[in-house]
């Protein structure tokens, strides 16, 4: 193979049966992918199935801490895993930019292999277009999964109530900021690193702590605002935060004073945020401690008794301020 | 982080509140000139801390909300010249003009990139030598130092593909407009505490001279803006009109003279339009001859004719303080973040942005 | 049209310096504070530093809170 990926790659024909071997079979090797059937083929022996999708599209491609694809794998896992299932199988689709490197499409591929054995999954199925320059940029995957719905576990955006500790897994906003000044070019420089992660493991630890926890969400775009809102609205309670039980590394903390940005609006991509109710939240936060993705795990809030939607944080004045639902991109500022 | 964490301290700001409400229990107006003041001050839920007989306004101090809309609708304009780069603080990117914002420009193909300093401008200018770079200059007397440090730089360096849109503005004048209008009943001034670094505080010694009206000049941390409304009531309510600094640690009363040297040799001081408040003499700032060759609307030979305002938008007698965003008849309905109308609600530390996402009646 | 944040100065070349800010690295225009020495404050923004910070007077305005605070008020 020459070192550039081209139009034939994605044609159907020789070529592109050579890329599918030498690059995406040699790392995803299972038995199932390897029958080398158009439809992959599974045994279930359960009823209810989780079933997600999601696509990656980040710039850069490659960031401290990760790549897209280790994205592409963590993210659907995760999303599997937080609906209180154990992910079993993915699809992985490319759209790949002619004239990208076949060294960096490996390197992502073994990327995506690492992070699918860690999480103990099997990648079984899989395709590769190859569009004209200019009409991607790079790299855009595509990652489907299922998993099976733990019985006893019911675990549901709808179900926060008055009373529940939220409990977050780590720190705020590292993946969105080292992506933000890998991309912007902002001349920040410091050890920022993106969170990514397969919280699958982490979950399962939670649940064998307590079963009965009621909301699980990762905290993606948008951040821990975000997703808070969101659960807010579904359960329609009000969520009360505490200014200084809000976790950040110096980094991030550096990072978004220098550029005017809420950490609670930055994207991560290896936290969730928990709702325990208050007898259990201390035996599940103890369980997340020992864990090597919750060790810096933190109850950052509580559901309150009171009315309405909304999310506000306790200042560390003593006010109150309102959390509202994030409202397009995060800008850098200087006012 | 050092000088930061220990003025965040939880023990002394609820010490300063409640030192706070149990100074005074006149009806009294305090306005803060500073945007950065204003989010500040929604950011740590200071007002609900405050005593009910202080009503904190905000004022002017916002340069994204006191620029006309014709600057962005020019800024768009240039955009549009052949090989153009736009380099701009994220504050302006989602600014409505007539025409759209920068964001919308950006998505229909403009190169329009974010910088987080005027410096990288310079970098930017070498690394493109077949662009031509407009930086979209603006900012108070806070960044104005800069944005002359730049242009020598380009000048010093022989880059002759980096051209300036300014529109800086100071603000002293702005506040003597304020509190000459009748209408409006101040009786003391949060005075911003960085621009006043580069200032100084005597430019605001006529608030005390000509109108007896106290200030104090606040920094941005929590003790620093609770310590400034300490002092700001105390002085009212002893009748004490005098301009007292409350950020020693940065201001200096010759604030920094290196500074207004740069201002100096670099502007001249013109009549300028505030969004809002109309037209204030001397009180904006342009390139003088010397670096007039890097001014974008001599380079690209544009007209530039100043206009403002939309139809419904309280803008102005928001940012006057005359009246509260709630007051305007399209906050929250026609005027949203998502769809923002005026500056106001478009700059995360216009008044209207601010109290729309930090404001806990706004659910 | 304030944000600024204190930061360490690392190194100085010049005109140029390196501070530091919550583990962040960043290079600044230096101009405005020609006395700014390696391993002192300054308060920088948007890339440039446009004031010293005088540790005297933040100590005394600290010492000051913390008198405040092991008092009554009345």
């Amino acid at each position: 193979m020459n070192d550039k990926i081209t139009l034939s790659h994605g044609s159907g024909g020789t070529q592109t049966n050579k890329l599918i071997n030498e690059v995406f079979f040699k790392h995803f090797d299972n038995d199932i992918l390897n029958q080398m059937n158009d439809a992959a083929q599974v045994d279930i022996d359960f009823k209810k199935l989780a079933f997600t999708t999601d696509s990656f599209v980040v710039n850069p491609i490659f960031f401290n801490g990760g790549n897209i694809g280790k994205l592409a794998v963590c993210g659907t896992v995760n999303d599997i895993a937080v609906s209180g299932a154990k992910p079993l199988y993915l699809t992985s689709a490319f759209i790949i930019e002619e004239g990208f490197s076949i060294e960096k499409l490996e390197e992502i591929v073994k990327s995506m292999a690492q992070q699918a054995s860690i999480a103990g999954v099997k990648i079984v199925a899989g395709d590769t277009k190859v569009v004209e320059k200019g009409n991607v940029d790079g790299i855009f995957i595509n990652t489907s999964g299922i998993g099976r719905i733990y019985e006893n576990v019911n675990i549901n955006c709808a179900n926060a109530r008055a009373g529940d500790n939220v409990i977050i897994n780590g720190t705020l906003g590292d993946h969105g900021m080292t992506i933000m000044c890998e991309r912007n070019k902002l001349g920040l420089e410091g050890n920022l690193k993106s969170d990514c992660a397969c919280l699958n493991s982490l979950v399962d630890t939670m649940l064998e702590a307590y079963d009965g926890i009621h909301v699980i969400r990762d905290a993606t775009r948008g951040g821990v605002a975000a997703v808070l809102n969101e659960i807010s609205e579904f359960s329609n309670v009000t969520i009360a935060l505490e200014e200084n039980n809000l976790p950040l590394k110096e980094e991030v903390k550096g990072a978004t004073e220098m550029l005017g940005l809420d950490p609670l609006y930055i994207a991560n991509e290896g936290k969730l945020c928990a709702f325990v109710p208050e007898a259990y939240a201390e035996k599940v936060l103890n369980a997340m401690r020992k864990h090597p993705l919750g060790c810096e795990a933190v109850i950052i809030g509580k559901v309150t008794e009171e009315t309405g939607q909304k999310v506000y944080l306790n200042t560390i004045v003593g006010g109150k301020r309102l959390v509202d639902m994030p409202s397009g991109i995060q800008l850098p500022r200087i006012c | 982080m050092k000088f930061v964490d220990e003025f965040r301290n939880n023990e002394y700001s609820k010490k300063l509140v409640e030192k706070l409400n149990n100074i005074s229990s006149e009806k009294i107006n305090i306005m803060e000139v500073c945007g950065s003041h204003t989010m500040a001050i929604f950011r740590y839920g200071i007002r609900d801390v405050l005593p009910a007989n202080v009503n904190l306004i905000s004022g002017p101090g916002c340069p994204v909300c006191v620029t006309p809309q014709s600057y962005i609708d020019t800024a768009l304009t240039l955009s549009e010249q052949g090989n153009v780069i736009i380099a701009t603080f994220g504050d302006m990117m989602r600014v409505p003009g007539k025409k759209g914002s920068l964001s919308e420009k950006k998505a229909e193909g403009a190169d329009v990139r974010i910088v987080y300093s005027p410096m990288d401008c310079l970098q930017m200018a070498l690394q493109n030598p077949s662009k031509k770079i407009v930086f979209l200059s603006v900012g108070f007397e806070t960044t104005a130092p800069m944005a002359a440090i730049t242009v020598m730089e380009a000048k010093k360096n022989n880059i002759n593909n980096l051209f300036f849109f300014t529109a800086h503005k100071i603000v002293p004048p702005a506040m003597e407009a304020l509190v000459q209008d009748k209408e409006l009943k101040i009786d003391g001034f949060l005075l911003p505490g960085n621009v006043c670094a580069i200032s100084g505080t005597e430019p605001y010694e006529f608030l005390s001279v000509d109108y007896n009206i106290p200030g104090v000049v606040t920094g941005f941390e929590p003790i620093d803006i609770l310590q400034g409304l300490n002092t700001v009531v105390s002085l009212i309510s002893k009748k004490e009109y005098k301009i007292s600094n409350e950020y020693k640690r940065i201001v200096k009363t010759e604030g920094n003279p290196i500074a207004l040297e740069y201002l100096d040799k670099a502007f001249n001081i013109v009549d300028s339009s505030w969004r809002g408040l109309g037209r204030i003499p001397n009180s904006g700032l342009e390139f003088n001859s010397e670096y007039e060759d890097f001014d974008a609307l001599k380079h690209f030979k544009i007209d530039y004719e100043e206009y403002d305002g939309s139809p419904g938008c309280k803008c102005g007698e928001i940012l006057k303080g005359k009246i509260k965003p709630t007051d305007c008849p399209l906050f929250k309905k026609l005027c949203t973040p998502e769809n923002p109308v005026g500056s106001c609600m478009v700059s995360s530390e216009g008044t209207c942005a601010a109290y729309y996402r930090y404001h806990k009646d706004t659910k | 049209m304030c944000l600024a944040i204190p930061g360490k100065v690392l190194s100085l070349d010049e005109n140029k310096g390196i501070v530091e800010v919550g583990n962040m690295k960043r290079e600044v225009f230096m101009h405005l504070v020609p006395e700014a020495v390696v391993n002192e404050y300054v308060l920088v923004h948007a890339g440039c530093a446009i004031q010293m910070i005088d540790e005297d007077e933040a100590k005394i305005t600290l010492d000051i809170l913390k008198e405040l605070a092991q008092n009554e008020i009345c």
